[in-house]
């Protein structure tokens, strides 16, 4: 195939607007994050022979740690420029999320830099995610004891 | 099958989050906030079950995971410790994956050094 055949073929193939690309990418590289969980999940669950809610922590808690890892040796961030929303909307992206500003901020000092970096956004995650469950704890409660 | 059910259904949350950066103004913490409180509520309404059992790690791997397991948990613990459980559970159920992100991100946060972005 030509130099000029093939740029042709990729202008073809490759999608038309920036958004279409994010999207594609996201997908992808999000897909292959969570592939990697249920590869671990098969591992906790069926090798190691764990319960259901054990493998599913470990999952998270692997995840997490490779995620951590991966942004102290500066890789995560260079997949995240690719992936966008593949890289924040998995856990590990939560992992991400927490150790990026941690070290950052590293140099303001160890308890109002790394201390309060570090929940820049997990803090509001943690927030939000905990009363809306604690709201949904409350209805239920009274639901299930007011319906027999 | 439960790979490609993982990749593709993980893959859709990751493209429906892509979607909102390009589209609105979100920023990541929002879209990571709406993604928790989205999954507290699929689950509430028990739609979060339906999506977690066909796709495996492809539901649980998504922040709307870390939100099916909160509800999930803070159902169990009413169930078990009635009106306490509302406090006590969301917390309980999530503690690995928020203690694991804290302790191992602040382990690579004092060992290594911060890059030139």
């Amino acid at each position: 195939m030509k130099s000029e055949e093939y740029n042709e073929l990729v202008k073809k193939v490759s999608p038309k607007s920036p958004i279409l690309k994010d999207t594609l990418f996201a997908f992808l590289i999000g897909g292959t994050i969570c592939t990697i969980g249920q590869l671990l999940y098969t591992i906790y669950y069926e090798v190691a022979k764990l319960s259901v809610t054990d493998a599913k922590t470990y999952v998270s808690i692997t995840l997490i740690l490779l995620s951590a890892l991966l942004t102290g040796i500066g890789i995560y961030d260079k997949i995240a420029k690719i992936g966008g929303a593949g890289t924040l909307v998995p856990i590990t992206g939560f992992a991400n999320a927490m150790v990026s500003p941690a070290l950052e901020f590293k140099a303001e000092g160890f308890v109002l830099g790394l201390g309060t970096k570090i929940f820049a956004i997990a803090g509001p995650v943690i927030v939000y995610g905990t009363t809306a469950s604690v709201i949904y704890g409350i209805i239920y409660y009274f639901i299930s004891k007011f319906t027999v | 099958m439960d790979y490609i059910k993982a990749f593709v259904i993980g893959g859709l949350f990751c493209a429906i989050g892509q979607i909102f950066i390009d589209k609105t103004k979100l920023t990541p913490a929002k879209i990571l906030v709406g993604y928790v409180v989205a999954g507290v509520i699929l689950s509430a309404f028990g739609i979060y079950e339906h999506i977690a059992d066909f796709a495996g790690a492809g539901a649980s791997v998504p922040l709307t995971g870390f939100g099916h397991t909160l509800a999930t948990s803070v159902k169990e613990a009413v169930d078990q410790h009635g009106f306490l459980g509302a406090f006590t559970g969301g917390l309980s159920g999530t503690a690995g994956g928020i203690t694991a992100a804290i302790v191992f991100g602040t382990a690579v946060a004092l060992i290594f050094k911060p890059h030139k972005k």
